[in-house]
């Protein structure tokens, strides 16, 4: 198909409709609600199932309703909204049934603001619900790769019983830029053993997060961790860029990682050795693809728009071998280009210390910001 | 000559074969029966998907030869939601107590009678959290002694109790809406008859359904079966008044 030009948010309320989404719940909030909004007139169109909840509570126990009833199920919001559905997170993950879930991340904590944001880093890939469990994080830079991860989150979501997340900032959801779309999918009727969607001459079922013995929670919980083993051997996706002699190895997701590019393709000019790794899957995190790189580079730079929350996962990968720096802008600011060449330039030939703290310089270095 | 033995009292085929957890006279089992009962009379077990709640019922998928999800707290109407969206054609219900229904599940509960889900809801209201131990619940009596005000509930700083029924038939998407109780054989029939229409409603496509049962609760309540009975009668029964708060047109031409 012809490149069309796509809003990032309609791309992928469209990628999900072509990808066999058979239902979607969710609550207006700012910058994703045009999912909801396209959803809301898409959906009906095809016959299928959409309904704008009472609130993101309700939109996410829809989804595990829908999802226990064995169909390709999603749904949308942002930071404060996803904060709410974490209850749900959680039943879901514990009661292993598949289900996509897209955070358009805004500047925070609390109200916060509606500017691009990657705050939410921890939450989803981290923390978030209670309990011990694990999940998968997309992270998109552009609107081609949130369209090429609706499928994809699908699938994997299916293939683990797995929730599927897509962390990108709101600029991605916001932005129009030319994309492709993949072909319209059938709905395909999965007939899941688990599923849940009226006995109808077999045996019932019954889908539960509740292990009330702790010997049978723990045989639950070590499930989920094997079959985490799994997605970590198999589904760690990332992007290198001028790696190969890479000095310097700049680190950055989604649009932070996308300005770096920008920022390292103009320091490559100015003959500087440094390269960019993107990861794709945040969850599971290339660490052994930043611990490979720890022999070859002299010092890693992290990007974030945030205060610095991927930064731990790269440390735990570099383990102190060389000096890990830190830029970020946290509060849904988005840094340019040249914030991270200046960066770039600064360490280029720099003595730095294994033992300096990547947050307390950064945070010296941005006294000069206010 | 002895006349030839005949069964007149067992086990409804949806029911499975396992004991309650329930305490000795509390009427969930009551309520479990009825509806178990309902679904075998209407003939619709093997396509039924039921919701449990947080609360006693949290297992009452234990007990319906259905299938069955556990929803988080005060959330079954949600989840329900999600369930029958995508499976119009099977039937759906609710279990809900009074902590999971009318205080932490207020919004789901509101918004599904709002919408007009074809789902239908069992209410239980024993005018406390029985799983945690008793605690005051919205429903609670004024003066009422739970774990949570234990010199009886005072509406001045602890409010007063919510009438579910009455305010969830004000509801347009609301196709039958009623108040039944379970403390003597009369009214479980009534009960029973309730529940009936209720499913109807849903299998009609008439839109949201709820029966709400004044149930006991001995043990919280530190009475006898008996005395809990009396309870519900000369206490619960005048609080929230039996009767149907709304029933649709078309559920009332409905002869079973």
């Amino acid at each position: 198909m012809a490149k069309e030009l796509w809003k990032g948010n309609e791309a992928i309320a469209e990628a999900a409709v072509r990808a066999g989404l058979q239902a979607y719940f969710g609550y207006p909030i700012t910058p994703q609600t045009e999912i909801l909004e396209y959803l809301s007139r898409r959906m009906p169109e095809l016959g299928r199932a959409f309904v704008q909840a009472e609130s993101e509570l309700g939109a996410i126990n829809m989804v595990y309703g829908a999802a226990c009833a064995g169909v390709r199920v999603m749904s949308t919001s942002s930071s404060p909204g996803v904060s709410l559905m974490m209850e749900g997170l959680s039943y879901i993950a514990g009661t292993e049934v598949p289900a996509v879930l897209v955070n358009v991340m805004r500047g925070g904590p609390g109200l916060g603001n509606i500017a691009p944001s990657q705050a939410d880093y921890n939450q989803a890939v981290h923390g978030g619900g209670h309990g011990d469990y694990p999940r998968i994080v997309l992270a998109p830079a552009s609107v081609q790769e949130a369209i090429d991860m609706m499928g994809l989150s699908f699938d994997l979501a299916e293939k683990y019983r797995m929730i599927s997340m897509m962390i990108l900032d709101g600029s991605v959801g916001q932005m129009m830029e030319p994309a492709e779309m993949p072909e319209m999918k059938p709905i395909v009727e999965r007939n899941w053993d688990w599923a849940t969607n009226g006995a109808l001459n077999r045996e019932r079922r019954i889908l539960s997060s509740i292990y009330i013995e702790p010997a049978a929670e723990e045989v639950a919980n070590l499930r989920l961790a094997n079959r985490w083993k799994e997605v970590q051997a198999n589904e760690v996706r990332y992007k290198e860029y001028f790696l190969d002699d890479a000095e310097i190895v700049v680190v950055g997701f989604g649009t932070a990682g996308r300005v770096s590019l920008s920022a390292v393709r103009a320091a490559r000019a100015q003959g500087i050795k440094v390269g960019l790794l993107r990861p794709i899957t945040v969850s599971p995190f290339p660490y052994e693809v930043i611990d490979q790189l720890t022999g070859q580079a002299k010092a890693f730079l992290v990007v974030e728009m945030n205060m610095g929350q991927m930064l731990s996962d790269v440390r735990l990968a570099v383990r102190g071998r060389v000096p890990v720096e830190f830029h970020g802008r946290p509060g849904g600011m988005v840094p340019f280009p040249d914030e991270i060449l200046h960066e770039v330039q600064r360490m280029n030939g720099a003595n730095l210390s294994v033992h300096a703290d990547p947050i307390n310089s950064w945070l010296a270095r941005m006294a000069e910001v206010k | 000559m002895a006349a030839p033995e005949s069964l007149v009292y067992e086990r409804p085929e949806s029911f499975t074969d396992t004991p309650t957890h329930y305490c000795p006279g509390c009427t969930h089992g009551v309520a479990h029966r009825l509806v178990a009962e309902v679904l075998e009379e209407m003939g619709v077990t093997n396509r039924t998907i039921g919701v449990a709640p947080v609360g006693c019922a949290v297992f009452a998928y234990n007990y319906f030869d259905t299938d069955f999800v556990e929803a988080p707290h005060g959330r079954a109407p949600a989840m329900a939601t999600g369930v029958k969206r995508v499976l119009p054609d099977r039937v759906v219900f609710t279990y809900q107590g009074d902590g999971d229904l009318a205080s932490i599940g207020m919004g789901e509960i509101v918004h599904a009678a709002a919408r007009g889900e074809n789902i239908t809801v069992i209410f239980i209201n024993n005018a406390n959290f029985g799983m945690t131990g008793g605690q005051m619940a919205p429903t609670t009596l004024p003066g009422m002694k739970t774990t949570s005000s234990p010199n009886g509930r005072d509406v001045e700083s602890q409010g007063y109790p919510i009438r579910m029924s009455e305010m969830i038939s004000t509801l347009d998407g609301v196709g039958y809406c009623v108040r039944r109780s379970l403390h003597d054989p009369k009214n479980i029939r009534l009960a029973k008859k309730a529940i009936r229409m209720a499913f109807e409603t849903q299998v009609r496509g008439l839109g949201f359904s709820m029966v709400e049962l004044l149930s006991t609760c001995p043990t919280n309540w530190g009475m006898t079966p008996v005395n809990s009975l009396k309870f519900v009668e000369e206490h619960m029964v005048p609080a929230y008044p039996l009767g149907d708060y709304k029933v649709s047109e078309a559920i009332k031409q409905v002869k079973i």
